[in-house]
């Protein structure tokens, strides 16, 4: 680790390269992740489900001792984890799993308006298949109301799909509150765990997950592997996406990648070793990047509930100032935007909009993501860097200037385009 | 998203940046797009008394290419007829900053700021707006 952060302290004071502040789209591995997998591209290169020789056998063990890895950063037993190829697989596979099995009997599904693009779409897969999805609102912090939730809950209902931590504006769900209610009317309760698993304490059983998905980028393991947690005790059972010689107690057939394994189990490993002190000085971070800002600059406005949310997460509005315009202003960070010009539509952050927010304010924020190489030199940077760009870009913004001309935005008849 | 080189050069110095004072009789105001759509621009222009733009100044809210967009004109505008500024097609704005399908809506918005700041001085003005194009 200390290695790493040489190395990236050394590019960004040449800034030979922005600087990554972009945790939650994906995160470097680890150097000591890459360590652990690198034997297993190699000379252990076996076929961890080969079961008559050496080499398999050798393979079998490292994924074994991957999977009760990440068993255990969740709190669960080895043998209720299943590989996947990463969480959107894994939200597909408990959506879609979940709701084929049960089919006879239920057809109705729970979820969130803020929830990811893969949950979202695979619920609306399920829609066309005839299955009935109630998608609940969020509060304006981006929290669900627990009495909606239960309101929502019918005998029908087969599961319940709330994220624990959402990607865009970081906030964490009331878990243990969802399970309860979720255990007392006789649901399942699906949790998408991708930014969730190793920054904030998770246990299924105090929890009463049912199912939750994994992503090793999203902590610092490869790319390419996560895991479904299926519960066995009462038991969960699905129908399977992808069939073939019945791996993982036939779930997810497939030959499992022993690096991405590997790699996978140590991440988890790292995480769970390191959160409590990781947490404390990320959250440090994160509030001294938002009071860098906020002192040197009016109007900017924090997204999201400010104190359930993950350490590493600041989603901020600079208003009067357009996300992608800031973005080209803060070249020397790698940032995501909320505004929609980043991709082809024209909408903003549907996530930012579910808040409550104005298309306006949806369309001035950035997303910034705080994580494991992040440094207070490279933070101190970021600071003066975007102070520099939103002050230059609002002098640049007629709205700012009508702004501090005492001119309410809203007041003005704007034409539609 | 990779940006032209000259949608940088706009980007990273804009000209004529600034605004006129809206009450001036010879200053024409073009205020297009709308917040909620990520782009709103303010173009000026200074008529002289012969009818011809001898300065222009805009302030855009917008992503590169909005402000590229409107910087770009200020620097055509200045110099024209009314007419001929009138003739300026999002087109040509478009193929001089090499704008990529999805931002082509910035050089409409900029096509529309100039008609716009000519129609608010031809009113102000008193001048008869030339037949419905």
């Amino acid at each position: 680790m200390s290695d790493m952060t040489a190395i990236q302290g050394t590019q960004n004071s040449g800034l030979t390269q922005p600087i990554y502040l972009d945790y939650q789209a994906t995160t470097p591995c680890d150097p000591r992740v890459v360590e652990a997998m690198l034997p297993y591209f190699t000379e252990r290169f076996g076929n961890p489900h080969s079961r008559n020789h050496y080499y398999g056998w050798e393979a079998e063990e490292a994924v074994e001792k991957a999977r009760e890895e990440i068993a255990t950063i969740i709190g669960a037993d080895p043998k209720e984890i299943v590989f996947t190829s990463g969480a959107t697989e894994s939200n597909n596979l408990a959506l879609k799993g979940v709701a084929y099995f049960y089919r006879e009997k239920k057809n109705h599904i729970v979820t969130v308006v803020t929830e990811h693009k893969c949950v979202l779409d695979s619920c609306r897969h399920l829609e066309q298949d005839g299955f009935q999805v109630t998608y609940l609102p969020v509060q304006k912090n981006g929290l669900i109301r627990l009495d909606e939730l239960e309101a929502a809950i019918t005998d029908k209902t087969v599961m319940v799909s709330v994220m624990a931590v959402n990607n865009e504006i970081g906030v964490i769900q009331p878990l243990a509150e969802i399970g309860a209610i979720c255990r007392k009317k006789g649901v399942f309760f699906h949790t998408d765990g991708a930014q969730a698993v190793g920054k904030i304490p998770l246990d299924v059983n105090a929890m009463n997950i049912d199912l939750m998905s994994i992503s090793a980028h999203k902590i610092y393991g490869p790319k390419g592997i996560g895991a479904l947690y299926v519960r066995r005790r009462p038991r969960v059972r699905l129908q399977s996406l992808i069939d073939g010689g019945g791996q993982e107690r036939g779930m997810r057939s497939g030959t499992l990648a022993t690096p991405l394994c590997v790699g996978f189990g140590e991440a988890c490993r790292i995480a769970r070793e390191e959160m409590p002190a990781e947490a404390k000085r990320l959250t440090a971070l994160r509030e001294r990047l938002l009071k860098g800002v906020r002192e040197r600059l009016p109007e900017v406005y924090l997204n999201g509930d400010a104190e359930l949310r993950i350490p590493g997460n600041l989603n901020i509005s600079f208003a009067f100032v357009e996300g992608e315009g800031l973005m080209m202003g803060v070249k020397d960070i790698a940032v995501s935007s909320g505004s929609a010009c980043t991709s082809a539509s024209l909408e903003p952050s549907y996530v930012l909009r579910a808040l409550g927010l104005d298309a306006e304010m949806a369309h001035t924020s950035l997303r910034i993501g705080i994580g494991r190489f992040t440094t207070e030199k490279e933070i101190d940077y970021a600071i003066g860097h975007i102070v520099e760009a939103v002050s230059r870009l609002r002098e640049l913004s007629p709205l700012w200037e009508m702004h501090q001309e005492g001119i309410d935005i809203k007041s003005i008849q704007w034409a539609d385009h | 998203m990779s940006y032209s080189e000259k949608v940088i050069d706009h980007y990273e110095h804009p000209r004529n940046v600034g605004s006129f004072q809206k009450s001036d009789g010879g200053v024409g105001t073009g205020l297009v797009g709308a917040p909620a759509c990520g782009d709103v621009m303010k173009l000026q222009i200074k008529v002289s008394a012969e009818g011809i733009i001898e300065d222009a100044k805009f302030k855009t809210f917008g992503c590169g290419s909005a402000i590229a967009s409107s910087s770009l004109v200020t620097e055509w505008v200045k110099g024209k007829t009314l007419d001929e500024a009138a003739k300026i097609k999002n087109t040509e704005i478009a193929q001089h900053l090499a704008l990529p399908p999805v931002k082509i809506h910035c050089s409409v918005l900029a096509e529309d700021a100039i008609k716009a700041a000519i129609a608010d001085y031809k009113k102000k003005n008193g001048l008869e707006e030339d037949a419905a194009q």
